[in-house]
């Protein structure tokens, strides 16, 4: 099942974080046992009525004061111990390499790319499981933060300052995350799924996404990848290996969108009708969203959904 | 002060219901108490309309993937509610009963400066219409109540929805801090004889504390939003993301701020319980001391704990770490403040009236909000929870369970003062176990929202485990939340009219507010009794066994500061602090600009300002001159000093308009680089204020000449002589960032 639960670390990196969530929750636990007693015991023991006596009057004690200035002092050392520790263990702090995956965020879905490869790919990032990974993570526009809970700690995208973060997934699963600064009108569909592989499994992804993407082969694709260079889908959106603008960076790389599972940074799923919904409004589907409807007839939709659909 | 006291003026007198109606009455009013109310009643408005914000946004998250609103209102409505109930329900909530009852509760007539006051309610109004006019222009901001730059920049917000948001900012910010000062003032300078700062009741202490805070946090918050203005309409570009703008000293702004605004909004509510607590455990406050003490080191740590909010921002794990601690401290005076609230309580013979009820309910629901706060100092855990649902419900509990349900516990305390009649305990009880169970209902869930995944600020979600269910009770939780908030309308509005006579002690409680009638005389009291301790009433009904009396001064005539010369440095402490954001803004930009464009202050004429400069400088001593002249009372040589002093003043603003017209001539406008925006908003601010100067001080000079100094009232020249030093004192810390220090950065 694909969660985003934070008590479910997939690596060390957030197990280190749930090991301080405990610690603070059994804190938290021991002092509202404290107070929520000492109140309870108050209500019940000392309950007057408006015809009793005032007690008599008790000003303060200063031994009392000490002693709850003091412990709760050396409980929040502890805190603090705990905490630098638990820093350098969920963030590393050996970050002067070069990175494994380099995030954008953009309004609003994210470009991933892989430096040592040279892949690029959007929205659906694949990672090798089982080694630290360190993520470049920088924006284009506004803030926005890169969050899956599983892997370890967020880390905000801020333009022009890159951050760096190392995340790690043990097992080979789904993950699920989301953008966690607000960013726009559409911050709430910026999901974001992770794919992590074995070794093979992920070489292997790496190798098919580096192919140029499939030339067309049947009549409907072929109408169809003409019309992506006619239109202005060319400007913002690559396909490497079609002839156009290549570089095309302001929308998603669709080189090989037939082998992501959703589009739209998670709105619906990547199938024929799915592409159709979303190719005859990209505005009703995910509204604010900065593709615009381009008014396609129903033909053009169809020859588009199925050029897209090739591109395995 | 060399002067009798001025205190004793008579204050302005007001048109009185009788002669013109009673709506003329109350807008013309600047009796405290009547302002007071205005404020409650602005807040309770503002209340209702953010409740219902924040119902459309539950209802529009009650199901997956719904489309109940469109993701563009969803973020308005965030916003707005946001805004709205920090802005226009928590602060004048808690203004309006500190209006109303620290004057009465330190045996005051009124507050020192009624009209000021006057000012200060109204400026929230129409701050408070000008927010909510954006509607009608295109659509309320929906940048969020912290408003992110870049996003809240003109290129991805270019609605005037923040614009208006930026406007209404300002006008509350001027009228919190005008607040500030006057409770300031008040407390330090109107204070009856023998009420000693050590004997003063612990709301009045924590609203004093809270003044302060206003006083040196609103100005942060000034700066960054006149810098996002004039981002906005002068295109500069201070938060841009492009040519060495920085999206991050916004949010160092804004939560230097930010920060100690959630003590704003939370001292005076844990000074209420602090009376409310004794009263009904029947015994005084254990360690006053302490409680005192602790509220003023909580506003001290407040402003170095800023960056707890932005440890995901990437500040590196020195500066993480060091904010930890200090975030983790606070947890220690506000430890200090729970404990001694139990021990008031133990011991006691408790009366759980509505108000004591809502204490309880309060010291329950705060420390669940203060531990789930650990969270966020603790940085990974804040790593994991920031921006999440976890948030929410912290600053929830904190807010709702702290905050409101301490005021609540004001309000049907000192409900009977302020109308003469008595809250409906039967509603009242209703109105309390429906207010907490909602609450619990509504927020709790949403701890676990946030540890499962769900972020904050999402207009829907898509169907996950869990997700939907908790998300449907926190929405059934926010209804009953709306339904509680009803029955305590209809509690009061049938009250109003049918409430029992409260009489004017129906607790027996102990101070002074008790002393007079309910509702209290226009004048607020006949004779102030004798205060000899900390519970004056208690004294008095129980001569036989009074509380130990409490040192202090207790000089007959004149005993406190001139309240003039407290309101003027109080003013002087908060421009300070506006003009320091300045020249932080202009280190910082004009130090990280240096390598793209040495030239930039090359441009400026270095032999000019000194001189012009010393032409300021100057002017001090001629109105130093033009005051001892008053003093000795000299009329025909203070008019000579005065005059040069207004001279000299028009020369140096004359030599900065000179400097200006030199650096557009060689092409140096306002939004042509950093250096240029951060040097004409600073010295352009300092301009703005020795115009100012210039114009009290031409008033000065006609007042003068109308014979107004004839009888030795020589107060507002004293005044302005502070502000008009404090200008003078600015500028040599301009002069010297800009023109010493700034080529060499």
């Amino acid at each position: 099942m694909v969660t985003s639960n934070v008590f479910h670390p997939s690596s060390a990196l957030a197990q280190a974080i749930v090991n301080l969530f405990k610690f603070a929750f059994v804190l938290s636990a021991v002092i509202m046992l404290l107070v929520g007693g000492l109140v309870t015991y108050c209500i019940l023991r000392f309950k007057g009525r408006p015809d009793h006596p005032d007690p008599r009057p008790f000003y303060g004690h200063t031994k009392l004061e000490i002693v709850w200035t003091v412990i709760p002092f050396l409980l929040l050392v502890c805190l603090m111990v705990l905490t630098v520790k638990a820093m350098n263990a969920s963030d590393p702090p050996d970050k002067s390499k070069a990175p494994d995956i380099v995030v954008v965020g953009h309004q609003f879905w994210w470009e991933a790319r892989y430096p040592r490869s040279g892949v690029v790919t959007a929205n659906e990032i694949h990672l090798p499981a089982g080694r630290p990974l360190l993520f470049r993570l920088e924006s284009v526009d506004v803030i926005h933060d890169f969050w899956v809970a599983q892997l370890g700690r967020k880390m905000d995208m801020i333009p022009g300052h890159p951050n760096f973060a190392w995340l790690q997934a043990d097992q080979p699963a789904e993950y699920r995350g989301a953008c966690s600064e607000f960013c726009g009108v559409q911050h709430a569909w910026m999901q974001i799924r992770v794919v992590a592989e074995s070794a093979e499994q992920f070489a292997t992804w790496e190798k098919q996404q580096l192919e140029p993407a499939p030339t067309p082969t049947t009549p409907s694709a072929e109408r169809g990848a003409r019309l992506f260079q006619q239109m202005t889908c060319v400007n913002c959106h690559a396909i490497r290996g079609l002839p156009g603008n290549a570089d095309a960076r302001a929308g998603p790389d669709l080189s090989h969108l037939a082998s992501r599972k959703t589009l739209a940074a998670g709105v619906i799923e990547n199938t024929p009708e799915g592409l159709t919904r979303w190719l005859k409004n990209p505005q009703h589907v995910k509204p604010g969203n900065l593709m615009p409807n381009m008014f396609l007839t129903d033909a053009q939709t169809e020859d588009l959904v199925s050029y897209l659909q090739s591109l395995k | 002060m060399n002067a009798p006291s001025s205190n004793a003026l008579p204050l302005p007198h007001a048109a009185t219901g009788q002669e013109t109606g009673w709506l003329y009455g109350w807008i013309t009013t600047v009796d405290h108490k009547r302002i007071g109310i205005l404020y409650l009643l602005s807040a309770m408005v503002f209340f209702v309309i953010g409740g219902l914000e924040a119902l459309l946004m539950r209802l529009q998250l009650a199901r997956p993937n719904n489309s109940l609103l469109s993701p563009d209102f969803y973020n308005q409505m965030f916003t707005m509610h946001g805004t709205t109930m920090i802005f226009l329900v928590g602060m004048p909530m808690l203004i309006g009963f500190a209006n109303y009852f620290v004057p009465l509760m330190i045996g005051a007539r009124d507050m020192a400066f009624p009209r000021l006051n006057a000012m200060s309610v109204w400026l929230l109004i129409f701050g408070g219409v000008l927010l909510y006019f954006s509607f009608v222009t295109g659509g309320a901001p929906a940048v969020g109540w912290f408003a992110y730059a870049p996003l809240s920049e003109q290129a991805f917000s270019s609605s005037q929805g923040v614009n208006y948001w930026i406007a209404s900012l300002l006008i509350l910010g001027v009228g919190s801090i005008a607040t500030a000062i006057n409770l300031i003032t008040t407390v330090v300078s109107l204070r009856a004889p023998g009420m000693t700062m050590r004997k003063l009741p612990l709301f009045v202490w924590m609203s004093f504390i809270t003044a302060f805070l206003i006083l040196f946090a609103l100005p942060a918050l000034n700066a960054a939003i006149v810098m996002l203005l004039m981002d906005r309409q002068l295109s500069s570009f201070f938060f841009g993301s492009f040519r060495g703008g920085s999206a991050i000293l916004w949010q160092h702004f804004f939560w230097t701020f930010g920060h100690p605004e959630v003590y704003i909004l939370a001292l005076p509510a844990f000074g209420m319980i602090s009376e409310v607590l004794p009263v009904f455990s029947r015994k005084p406050i254990f360690g006053y001391e302490f409680v005192a003490t602790s509220g003023v080191v909580i506003a001290l740590l407040s402003f170095g704990v800023w960056a707890h909010h932005m440890f995901a921002v990437g500040l590196g794990h020195m500066a993480d770490a060091f904010f930890a601690a200090s975030s983790m401290l606070i947890a220690i005076p506000t430890g200090v403040k729970i404990f001694n609230w139990i021990a008031t309580m133990w011991g006691g013979s408790l009366r759980f009236t509505t108000a004591m009820l809502f204490a309880v309910a309060f010291l329950v629901h705060f420390t669940i909000g203060g531990l789930s706060g650990i969270t966020f100092s603790a940085v990974p855990t804040n790593w994991q929870t920031t921006d999440t649902y976890y948030v929410v419900a912290h600053f929830h509990y904190v807010l709702i369970g702290g905050t409101l349900f301490g005021t609540y516990a004001g309000l049907y305390y000192w409900f009977p003062k302020m109308s003469g009649r008595m809250l409906s305990e039967r509603l009242g009880k209703w109105h309390f176990w429906l207010a907490v169970i909602s609450f619990d209902l509504t927020f709790f869930v949403q701890h676990i929202l946030g540890l499962i995944g769900m972020p904050r600020r999402i207009y829907t979600y898509p169907d996950i485990p869990h997700w939907a269910t908790l998300n449907m009770i926190s929405t059934v939780g926010a209804v009953l939340m709306g339904v509680s908030v009803l029955v305590l309308l209809a509690n009061i509005i049938w009250s109003l009219r049918h409430g029992q006579p409260a009489g004017d002690n129906p607790w027996k409680a102990w101070t002074l507010e008790w002393a007079t009638t309910s509702p209290p005389p226009e004048h607020n009291f006949e004779r102030v009794p004798p205060v000899r301790s900390r519970r004056p009433l208690w004294d008095l009904a129980h001569p036989e066994n009074p509380d130990p009396p409490i040192a202090g001064k207790t000089a007959p005539e004149s005993p406190y500061l001139e309240k003039n010369f407290v309101g003027m440095w109080s003013f002087i402490l908060t421009e300070a602090t506006f003009f320091i954001m300045l020249i932080i803004a202009f280190v910082y930009y004009t130090g990280s600009e240096r390598n793209k464009n040495p030239h930039a202050l090359a441009d400026l004429n270095l032999q000019a300002a000194s001189v012009f400069t010393v032409f300021l400088l100057l002017s001090s001593f001629t109105l130093w001159r033009a005051e001892k002249k008053l003093e000795q009372g000299r009329h025909k040589g203070f008019y000579v000093w005065l005059s040069a002093t207004i001279l000299l003043g028009l020369v140096f603003i004359l030599g900065q308009g000179r400097e200006y017209l030199g650096l557009f001539h060689r092409g140096v406008t306002f939004n042509n680089s950093l250096f240029a925006s951060s040097f004409f908003t600073l010295t352009g601010f300092h301009g703005l204020h020795v115009c100012v100067g210039l114009m009290g001080l031409l008033i000065v000079l006609a007042l003068g000449w109308a014979g107004d100094y004839k009888a030795g009232r020589t107060e507002a020249v004293r005044t302005l002589g502070l502000y008009w030093h404090f200008v003078d004192v600015v500028w040599i810390f301009v002069f010297t960032t800009v023109y010493l220090v700034g080529p060499r950065l």
